[in-house]
This record gives C-alpha cells, sequence and structure tokens, in this order.
C-alpha cells in the first residue's frame, strides 16, 4: 500500500465579506442586540464569500508542488488549512509527517531579545524542540553570516542581518512537509539568490515541499508540478512549465478587449503604501497587450497615483517571457533616474529603444520601492505587455520556431 | 518504493471541528517546550523592558502595601485580624498581585500575539497560559519579603503554612479561567481591553485584601444570606486562606472555601469550552 504525504479532499473555505475590516465591540454587540430584542429587527443579513471551493489534490512523499494563481486565489488560505493555522469550512485533509509551515521570515522573533534567543525562540515556534536547534546552531547562525552580533538585540540588526538570520533558522526546519510562501520576496538580489540555493537542497532532499510563489521564474525552477488556483479552485494541476505557460497565457488573454483593472495584477493591497500603479500602456494603446514589431522602439508609460511626497525612490521592471523566464530587468537608478514626486497623479515614461525581443508574447512586473533592502511599495506582477511579431522587413523566414528570446541585429561578410 | 516508511508517520487529520470541544489534553502536553519558551520570552522581555527589571516585582505589592497601611490600616482603622496591618495586607497583596497581573497579561496575550497566530499553528491556548505562568515568576520573587515582614513582627508560621500552595494554585486555576474567557472575548470585542483595568479593580474591592472577610460576614448574616456566598468570588477563598496558612489567622469557613473552589472550577472549565469554540477562528478575525 503506498500512502500521500498530503491528500486534500473537497476542501472548502468560507469567510464572511468584510470579516476582517471592522472590529466587533461588545457595547455595539450589546446594544444592537437590545434594538432588535425591543423593535424585533432582523438581523442584518451575512454575505459569505468562498475563499477555496472543493480542492482536491495529492502529493507523494519527496514531491515538490509549487502553488500559483492571483492575488485572491486561494494560494494563502490553502498554506494556511494546511498548516492548520484556520480550519476549513468543509472538506479534510490528511498529512503523514511533521509539517513546518513558513509563511513569513521571521516568525516569532522579538526585536527585544537577542539573535542567540530569537534562533531558539523561532526554531520553537516553528516546531523544532530545543535538542534539534542546539544541534543545528552552528549551521544555523553560520549560514545567516552573523557569528559577531548573537549576543546583540535583533533590533539593532540591519535589515539584512535579520532577514539572513530569520530566513536561515527557517531554512534549518527539518520537517518531512514544508509550506512555504513568498518567502523569497525579500532581502536583495544576492540573498535571494542564496535563499533560492537553499530551497532547493531542501526540495532535492527527498522533503514534500508545497511552495507559493508569484515569481514563476523561482517556481519553474524548483518544482516539478504545479497547482494553478483560480477564484478559489484548480484550473490545473500538471508538469510546471505547461501550467505556467497556461498560467501567462490566460491573463493575456483575458486581458484582451475587456481589460483586467491594474489591482488584478497588484501583489498585495497596502493601504499604507504611498504610491500605486493605476495604468500600465504601450505607445499610444490605451489597453490590453499591444502588437509590436521586433527591433522596433517601445514606450512604456506608467500611471502613477502618490500619496504621500516620494523622494529618490526607484522603479524596477522586469519584462518576461511565456515560460516565465525573465528577459531583462530595467533598474531606473542605472539610468540615473529617481521618482521625486508631490501627492497626485503623473506619468512616468520609459523608452527603451531597440526592442530586440524574439516574437512571442511578453509580460511586465513592475516594483517601486525605496531601495532594495526594503519592502516595495507598490509591485505589480505579469501584466501583460506586447505580443511581439516579426518585422517582415528584417526577417525572411516569418514561421519558424525562435527557440531564444532575443534577437540581435547581425552583419555577415566574408574576410 | 513509493510511500516506503512514511506508513509509521503520524497522521495528522484535519476537519473542520464541531463547536463544543474540550480541550485537546494530549496536543498541549506534546507543545509543553513551546509553553516554556513562551514564558521564558515573556519574563524575558518584561524585565528587560523595564528600568527596574525584577525588582519590579517587588516593588509593587510592597508599594502598594505602604499606602494601604497609611490609608486604610492608619486612618481608616481597618481591622486586619489582631495582625499588624502591613503583614495583613502584604499577605493578601502577594496572591492579589499574581492573580491581577496575570489575568491582565493573558487578557492582551491573543490580541497582542495576533503576527504569530495568523503565521504559525500551535495550541492557542499556549499564549494566555504563559501569560499567567509568568507571573507565578513574579510571585515567586515577592514571597521571600514576607518572611522579613514576619521576623520583624514577630509572627511564626505553623505547620497549616504546607496548606499556602494548595490556595496558590486556586489563584492560578482561577486566573487562568479568567484570562482564557478574556483573552478570547478581547478578540471577538475590542472593546473588552478598556474594561479589563476596570474589571480587576472592582474585583479588588470585593476580595478581602484591604480588610478582612470577618468584617464582612456579619453584614451578610444580618440580610439573611449565608456566608458561604462570599465564596462565590474565588478569590475570596484565595485570599483569605492564604492568609489564615501562612500568617496562622483564623482560617475562612469550609463552606466558603468550598464555594470558591466549586467557583473556581466552573470558571476554569466554561473557560476551556469557551475558548475553545473560539479558537478556530482565531487566526480568521486578529
Amino acid at each position: 500500500m503506498t500512502y500521500e504525504a498530503v491528500r486534500a479532499q473537497t476542501l472548502s473555505k468560507r469567510y464572511r465579506l468584510g470579516e476582517r475590516l471592522p472590529y466587533k465591540s461588545l457595547r455595539e454587540t450589546v446594544s444592537t442586540g437590545f434594538r432588535r430584542i425591543v423593535s424585533r429587527e432582523e438581523p442584518p443579513r451575512r454575505e459569505w464569500v468562498w475563499a477555496l471551493r472543493d480542492v482536491s489534490f495529492k502529493v507523494s512523499p519527496g514531491e515538490v508542488v509549487g502553488i500559483i494563481g492571483r492575488n485572491g486565489a486561494g494560494k494563502t488560505t490553502l498554506l494556511k488549512i494546511l498548516s492548520r493555522i484556520t480550519e476549513p469550512t468543509e472538506g479534510r485533509v490528511e498529512l503523514r509527517g511533521r509539517v513546518g509551515c513558513l509563511l513569513e521570515v521571521g516568525t516569532g522573533f522579538h526585536p527585544e531579545l537577542t539573535g542567540r534567543e530569537n534562533v531558539y525562540l523561532s526554531g520553537a515556534v516553528l516546531g523544532m524542540t530545543k535538542a534539534e536547534i542546539a544541534r543545528r546552531f552552528d549551521e544555523i547562525v553560520a549560514f545567516a553570516e552573523v557569528e559577531s552580533f548573537l549576543d546583540t538585540p535583533v533590533k539593532r540588526y540591519s535589515s539584512g542581518m535579520y532577514l539572513r538570520l530569520a530566513f536561515s533558522v527557517a531554512a534549518h526546519l527539518d520537517t518531512e512537509i514544508l509550506l512555504v510562501d513568498e518567502v523569497l520576496a525579500v532581502g536583495d538580489a544576492a540573498f535571494q539568490k542564496r535563499c533560492l540555493g537553499k530551497m532547493g537542497d531542501v526540495a532535492r532532499g527527498g522533503r514534500t515541499v508545497l511552495f507559493v510563489s508569484h515569481d514563476m521564474g523561482a517556481v519553474s525552477a524548483l518544482t516539478q508540478r504545479t497547482l494553478y488556483l483560480e477564484s478559489g479552485t484548480i484550473v490545473m494541476d500538471g508538469p510546471s512549465h505547461t501550467v505556467i505557460g497556461r498560467y501567462l497565457a490566460d491573463s493575456l488573454a483575458r486581458n484582451g478587449a475587456a481589460g483586467r483593472p491594474i489591482s488584478y495584477y497588484r501583489r498585495e493591497e497596502n493601504r499604507e503604501s504611498p504610491v500605486k500603479v493605476r495604468s500600465i500602456t504601450v505607445g499610444s494603446q490605451s489597453e490590453g497587450a499591444p502588437t509590436v514589431f521586433t527591433g522596433e522602439r517601445l514606450m512604456i508609460r506608467l500611471g502613477l497615483e502618490v500619496f504621500r511626497r516620494l523622494s529618490g525612490a526607484n522603479v524596477t521592471l522586469v519584462v518576461k517571457n511565456l515560460q516565465g523566464q525573465r528577459v531583462t530587468t530595467v533598474f531606473s537608478p542605472d539610468h540615473g533616474f529617481t521618482l521625486d514626486l508631490a501627492p497626485g497623479e503623473h506619468e512616468v515614461r520609459v523608452v527603451i529603444e531597440d526592442l530586440s525581443l524574439a516574437p512571442g508574447e511578453y509580460f511586465l512586473d513592475v516594483g517601486i520601492n525605496q531601495s532594495t533592502r526594503t519592502r516595495a511599495f507598490e509591485v505589480i506582477l505579469d501584466y501583460p505587455l506586447v505580443r511581439v511579431v516579426a518585422n517582415q522587413r528584417l526577417v525572411q523566414w516569418l514561421d519558424r520556431p525562435w527557440g531564444a528570446v532575443c534577437v540581435f541585429s547581425a552583419h555577415w561578410e566574408i574576410g | 518504493m513509493p510511500g516506503h516508511g512514511i506508513a509509521a508517520q503520524k497522521l495528522i487529520v484535519i476537519e473542520p471541528s464541531s463547536r463544543w470541544r474540550g480541550p485537546a489534553w494530549e496536543e498541549l502536553w506534546s507543545y509543553r517546550e513551546l509553553l516554556l519558551f513562551f514564558i521564558w520570552r515573556d519574563i524575558k522581555v518584561r524585565y528587560k523592558q523595564t528600568v527596574l527589571g525584577a525588582a519590579w516585582a517587588i516593588l509593587q505589592p510592597v508599594l502598594a502595601m505602604v499606602i494601604f497601611t497609611i490609608f486604610f490600616g492608619h486612618m481608616a482603622r481597618v481591622p486586619s485580624n489582631g495582625l499588624p496591618y502591613p503583614l495583613f495586607s502584604y499577605a493578601g497583596l502577594l496572591v492579589w498581585t499574581f492573580f491581577a497581573q496575570a489575568t491582565g497579561q493573558a487578557a492582551q496575550s491573543l490580541v497582542g500575539s495576533a503576527q504569530l497566530i495568523t503565521k504559525v499553528f500551535f495550541p492557542r491556548a499556549l499564549v494566555p497560559t504563559a501569560a499567567v505562568m509568568g507571573g507565578l515568576v513574579d510571585l515567586a520573587v515577592a514571597s521571600p519579603l514576607i518572611l522579613l515582614l514576619m521576623a520583624r513582627y514577630g509572627v511564626w508560621p505553623g505547620w497549616h503554612v504546607l496548606f499556602a500552595p494548595v490556595y496558590v494554585l486556586l489563584a492560578v486555576a482561577t486566573a487562568e479561567g479568567v484570562g482564557l474567557w478574556l483573552s478570547a472575548l478581547n478578540v471577538e470585542y475590542r472593546d473588552v481591553r478598556y474594561l479589563v483595568p476596570f474589571l480587576i479593580q472592582l474585583w479588588l474591592f470585593v476580595t478581602p485584601v484591604i480588610y478582612p472577610a470577618s468584617l464582612a460576614l456579619p453584614m451578610l448574616k444580618r440580610v439573611g444570606v449565608p456566608g458561604w456566598v462570599l465564596g462565590l468570588n474565588p478569590m475570596v477563598g484565595v485570599v483569605e486562606g492564604f492568609r489564615a496558612a501562612v500568617l496562622g489567622t483564623t482560617g475562612a469557613p469550609a463552606d466558603l472555601l468550598l464555594a470558591s473552589t466549586l467557583s473556581a472550577a466552573a470558571i476554569l472549565i466554561s473557560g476551556t469550552y469557551y475558548f475553545r469554540s473560539v479558537a478556530r477562528s482565531f487566526a480568521d478575525v486578529v
């Protein structure tokens, strides 16, 4: 008999609409209850939303599975049910083995405590025993490279040191099943790369991993199989490259003429953010992914709404292809450009000369942040950017397989 | 061979739980190490954040004792069972301060741990329990001072001092029960936070900390209410019992102590059930 590591059957989770917004107060509950008794008012009808609906899947031991989907598709809800943080409304899950859950970096950290104390505390919170933490303590500290600051309270750590230590504790979590949510979306590029490497080790280590991410590159690098969630249901479950292709193609198709609101592509709604992207347009086109010719000049216009004064903020643009590979990253400080804007509406124009992309469909990620080490103000993911077609004037053989991402102009001669 | 060896792994089943469910003792026991970590963290942070550190644990009941002695002992001449008033009030304040601190901390604990509760699973009851147990450490720090006071006034404990831990246990049960109720209510209703200090203050006045229960009993008798009714406030049994055990005063009547014990048990059991019925949705509400 074979056993699955995870078996989820018809999982559903229902939230009351707006449940997270205002807190109830005892005073109000008592007074409205009283009024209702006196005047026989009907209680207001509650509206419910299904964050997850009839989700079933099985994961074999040692399998590494990606979970992708838009903001609000139910990915995090699924992880929270699997990790028992929240209860399902319906359905059943069977898990074999200890479950470790990494929903954020630094779970259980307390700023007043020292690095050493936090390693123990965070380890215990994540489910390690004291003996296990003690055994792996040196490894954890070595990976984080904070040896000389072990007895300093973490509130004095730089954000980079803090992240390294926090991730390192999490990365040494030794459970049979590991649930990971987007923890790689923090830190500088070098650290992200090391985290990815460590995650790769974990994935190859024979453990069962469920990995939620918006980063299609990371998902395709780490997983063989991916679940694609949309509006709380699994729309596709299969080999990662196929599922990622479908996911990106979907956002392109759906954008089409109707055009999805920009909030659909936003990674998360952050009410404190000083700036939001309100529109992304290419050239003079007002919506949808326009068709452009390879080798052309491309102008991307970002409509921004600034709520609080920005000074020295960076804009990062990442262009991706249908496989989720990053084709290029355009980082505004590289071109001596930063955002210094007063509150109000603004338009930022970026001109890319000589767009040397191979024919195909391309997507854009936009990030606005103060520095690469701090949390981004605004992140837009997988916005359908352009459909690039070959320029007939330049290319003779149009319908060939391109097998590449770039087209260079070349000169031939015989020497 | 796929799945080989995994059969031996413990099976965890996640299902919607029924609303009325008692505590999962087995699960709580398996998380005992985390409970110790939480207690350790709370104490460490509390002592680090206050200028006076651990001295604060002694200073609080001592200052209250000094003020009570001046106003109630000297000015109002509140009787104190024939004992010097400072000793009388400090004995009561020891267990009372534990209860007030433990309950207050426990009531805030869940909301204060919102960040943790939404990011990782553990039995939620660990959080208020750790707050209550942390109060015991403060009690232990403040306790030796009563021996000094007893030596100063020439009062020697008898064999019944052996019962003192029983009353501390009763105080722990009461604080845990009230703490479970308040912490869970606090998640659902955010104005509970403002009610807690007020509630504890009122509770002090209906508990014989400042005055002896022997002052209130005759009044009850006059209106025809049996004395054990006072014991429905479990802290009456705790304070009277603890004082009798340590200082050797005439103890509280047995029926009053019984009423306190049963009342504490009722609060604890109902608190556990209420907490469990609400705990399943904490992460959605916090």
